[in-house]
């Protein structure tokens, strides 16, 4: 194919000027030592030492990771086992199935939020109106609430990740252990699992990366009390501008790029073997 | 493996978690707040018209804006060479990494009556512009957000085109314009379509982009749903009638950019 | 007579309304190669699957040295299984994949190492244990799968379309070689396939399967020179079958002459179908030819021609080293025991003209892909 002339490149530079300059221009604002958004007033590092005292924002970074990581494992769990077993349904109760399980993902995320909301809402309800008001025992909307709902939007996308890897599975696998005298959970860990470990990796990482990113559904879901640092962000950022957000949003990038380093060097590493491998099997 | 069973536990919570709240929103919608059915949920919101068309149009503006952009980009990105070929994914999918409140609020950052654009442009002897709580505003950070999800299917697509049938096209005697108006463009609809519904869908529903950079001046169908369930106007039958329309809204959507996906199929442009 | 070791009695399968197995009855000896043949759908490897615990029938029994082991779960029966696409495990290398039965039936590790050792050395990849199992050719693949079935001494060992993913020269290397390990292990093989040559040049006995059905069960000589139906005998080699009535033993009548055959006990003027091999049917002058037609079509395959030739609308299949030009008349004569002599069936007028010539050596030749055919 022909390669770019001087315009395209210019307009690619134009584009990625567009999608980096914003973070760059909040990265070099956190360092500010004034409050200022236009003007430099001089290197600090304040607004980092302050980031780390600030309760709302520790405790929201706190509930985020436990929240994610929970709805991860949880969903990663979840999934797996429902894609395995959305396999061995019959046609017709498997697509009904997968329709369902597109919802979350095809669905705008604020009907999702809500909807879950008013579920909860009525759960509460009904709870605290039954037996949580004879035990004394009332709930509301909190930690609880928002797990649930990151699990939901989780596992479709775990499913999603498992899939292809069970398809490329050649259908036999299992069976060829039970052949060799192997069966139950034990046979589905010696030679199932190891198969579509990727698929489950991959599952993970995307379930614990929308988790973290969420904003919409935890938004609805998490109640009065509980926060997210999305949700923090967001009251803050509406409220008043405070640089401490800048330098929460370095820390945050840094990180991401650091592991999408680490993810892109490990896939880097995987496909230089599988094409050794093929070097190898074709050089025979 | 044969066992369907595990599968149970899945199908249970999708019963509990993701079908259930559906039906509640639609029962919400039809019933009024001492029960019983009713209409005027949706009666009610013709008052909210405005907001309504305002949704549709700014979110249809940002989808066109992402296409202008997007499409050039990912037909250049496939023709690049070298590094920028073989990072083109990660760069373009790296901000979207970063928290999507963050990316809104630095453009608020930007925007701002004093902000770096209108320092800038003061240099010149221009402004200062008002540009954070406009209409323009909100389009921006909207294909700011989500233009990302408009390149990558559109950069897939054409990756995966075979140069085969480009170079069949050359051989067959088009011109390089002629071989991208009639083979390249139409194959990579596909791409097209999936990007329009995702930079659509999120835009339309959006109410934190409007938050941030409207300054609330600028009610979209989000924030009056947002409004109905955790603000001011409490009105939790009212809201998910919006919510009912809105599904509809994105449902129809969906089906219009699926009749084209298929329609389309061999269609010269 | 050696000993029987399975027996299938009066097996039905059925999945809802669609009946994959039909009342199928089978023995099979110890030590006997046998193959189950048939085009995609007939059952055949459903037949294997029963045999090797992975689906039960809907009725009927399953026999295991006289035990009935319907309901015993693979992994507790003495057969193993070598699968289609071979189904190795990718995540262990080579020596893990053949060790994996031992390791599961707590074999001593010593034993394992030397017994895995010996397996590799059975199918030729002596010394590979260590490698990767992507590393592997398609061929080899297949060994690997036969060494990890075989290193656990079953009594039997099923093979579900092994070949099947192999270029043609290395299946017939392996035809011999998989031939070659049976008589060295001397255990019961259980052969499926839908290539009719891989079953002749293996087997000791031949089970012909169609719709669920078993057609005919017999060694290769017999069921090639006496095929039940029209439908074993096209399946099995290249047949002409033609309608004629049997007169009496050893007289048949067809195109209006009477032929001498070797078959008997017909009833007189039964309608028959009339199968005579290509390879049977000699050339001669139009004036010495028992009866004579026009060659409409010749193809060189090297050892022999193919050629076509019309007797009076129906069109025939002749093997020979002789060429006749299209347009040529000829002469036919055919030998007594070329011809034989079936009773009709279903099977009757559906086989056996070659007058589409071409579209049914297409069919022969393409690769039926007999995967998951069954279910």
């Amino acid at each position: 194919m022909k390669k770019n002339g001087i315009a395209s490149r210019i307009f690619l530079i134009l584009c990625f000027l567009f999608l980096y300059a914003p973070i760059l221009v909040l990265i070099v604002f956190s360092f500010n030592a004034s409050k200022s958004k236009a003007v430099w007033a001089g290197f600090t590092l304040d607004w980092y030492v302050e980031l780390f005292q600030n309760e709302t924002i520790l405790n929201a970074l706190w509930v985020t990771l436990l929240v994610s990581l929970l709805a991860a494992i949880i969903s990663t769990v979840l999934g797996t086992a429902a894609a395995i077993g959305f396999q061995n349904l019959r046609r017709r109760t498997r697509s009904v199935c997968m329709t369902v399980n597109n919802i979350p993902l095809t669905n705008a995320d604020i009907i999702t939020g809500v909807s879950m909301m008013l579920l909860f809402l009525l759960a509460v309800d009904a709870w605290n109106g039954t037996l949580g008001g004879v035990l004394g025992i009332r709930l509301s909307l909190g930690f609880w609430s928002l797990l649930i709902a990151h699990i939901t939007f989780d596992v479709p996308n775990v499913i999603l990740s498992v899939l292809p890897k069970l398809r490329q599975l050649d259908p036999n696998i299992y069976e060829a252990a039970q052949d060799l005298g192997d069966h139950g959970f034990h046979a589905f860990r010696a030679v199932v699992l190891p198969e579509i470990m990727p698929g489950v990796i991959n599952g993970f990482i995307m379930a614990f990366t929308l988790s973290i990113d969420d904003f919409v559904i935890s938004y609805f879901t998490a109640g009065s009390q509980t926060q997210t640092l999305s949700m923090v962000v967001y009251s803050m950022a509406k409220k008043q501008v405070s640089p401490e957000i800048n330098a929460l949003s370095a820390l945050m990038f840094l990180v991401v790029v650091g592991l999408m380093v680490a993810v892109n060097l490990r896939q880097a590493a995987q496909e230089r073997q599988a094409k050794a491998r093929q070097a190898a099997l074709t050089a025979k | 493996m044969k066992n369907k069973a595990i599968a149970y536990p899945y199908v249970g919570w999708m019963a509990l978690f993701v079908a259930a709240p559906i039906l509640i929103i639609v029962f919400y919608a039809f019933s009024s707040a001492a029960g019983g059915f009713t209409l005027e949920h949706f009666r009610d919101m013709t008052l909210y018209a405005a907001a309504f068309g305002r949704s549709l149009l700014l979110a249809a503006v940002a989808t066109v804006a992402s296409l202008l952009i997007g499409y050039p980009m990912a037909y250049f990105l496939s023709r690049s060479g070298g590094w920028v070929h073989r990072m083109a994914t990660m760069l373009i999918m790296l901000p979207m990494w970063m928290n999507f409140l963050l990316r809104t609020y630095a453009w608020s950052f930007l925007l701002e009556r004093n902000g770096l654009i209108n320092r800038f442009f003061s240099l010149f002897g221009l402004g200062p512009f008002q540009m954070i709580d406009t209409q323009g505003a909100i389009v921006l950070g909207m294909v700011y957000n989500f233009i990302p999800y408009m390149i990558l299917p559109i950069f897939s697509v054409i990756e995966k085109m075979d140069p085969k049938v480009i170079e069949a096209a050359q051989d067959l005697g088009a011109d390089s314009v002629t071989v991208f108006r009639r083979v390249v463009f139409p194959l990579s609809l596909p791409g097209v379509l999936s990007g329009i519904t995702m930079v659509f869908i999120p835009s339309v529903s959006t109410f934190a982009i409007s938050g941030l950079l409207g300054g609330n001046k600028t009610l979209l169908l989000g924030n009056l749903i947002d409004m109905q369930f955790l603000g001011s106007a409490y009105n939790p039958h009212l809201g998910s009638a919006i919510s009912l329309v809105m599904m509809v809204i994105v449902m129809g959507c969906m089906a219009v950019m699926n009749h084209f996906g298929d329609g389309e199929q061999g269609v010269t442009l | 007579m050696s000993k029987e070791l399975i027996r299938l009695t009066d097996c039905v399968m059925a999945f809802d309304d669609e009946i994959i197995l039909n009342h199928i009855n089978l023995y099979i000896n110890d030590s006997e190669f046998l193959t189950l043949l048939g085009p995609s759908g007939c059952g055949k490897t459903t037949t294997l699957r029963i045999i090797g615990g992975f689906q039960q029938p809907t009725s009927g029994d399953v026999l295991f040295d006289g035990v009935r082991i319907n309901h015993v779960p693979p992994h507790k029966r003495q057969v193993n299984t070598v699968f289609q696409k071979y189904a190795l495990f990718t995540h262990m290398n080579i020596f893990e994949n053949v060790a994996f039965g031992l390791r599961i039936a707590k074999v001593p590790e010593p034993e394992i190492q030397r017994r895995v050792e010996e397996a590799l050395a059975l199918v030729n990849l002596p010394g590979y244990g260590k490698r990767s199992v992507l590393s592997l050719s398609g061929g080899q693949q297949q060994r690997i799968a036969i060494a990890r079935a075989i290193v656990n001494r079953p009594k039997v060992l099923l093979l579900d379309e092994p070949l099947g993913a192999l270029d043609l020269k290395l299946r017939k290397d392996m035809q011999i070689e998989l031939k070659k390990i049976q008589q060295q292990v001397g255990i019961t093989f259980v052969y499926v396939t839908h290539d009719q040559e891989e079953a002749l040049t293996m087997s000791d006995t031949i089970v012909v399967m169609n719709k669920g059905d078993i057609q005919q069960i017999g060694s290769p000589t017999g069921i090639y020179n006496e095929p039940k139906n029209a439908f074993v005998a096209d399946f099995i080699g290249e047949s002409n079958i033609i309608d004629g009535v049997m007169l009496s033993d050893g007289v048949v009548k067809m195109y209006g002459k009477k032929f001498q055959c070797v078959d008997k006990g017909f009833a007189s003027n039964e309608a028959v179908d009339v199968v005579i091999r290509p390879e049977d049917i000699d050339i001669v002058p139009e004036s010495e030819g028992q009866i004579t037609g026009v060659v409409t079509e010749v193809t060189f395959k090297g050892v022999h021609y193919d050629i076509i030739v019309d007797f009076q609308g129906f069109k025939w299949l002749i093997q020979t080293t002789d060429l006749s030009p299209v347009g040529s008349r000829i002469g036919v004569k055919i030998d007594p025991d070329g011809f034989h002599i079936m009773r009709k069936s279903q099977y009757s007028g559906l086989y056996g003209d070659y007058s589409s010539y071409s579209d049914a050596y297409d069919e022969l030749n393409e690769d039926p892909e007999a995967e998951s055919d069954e279910e």
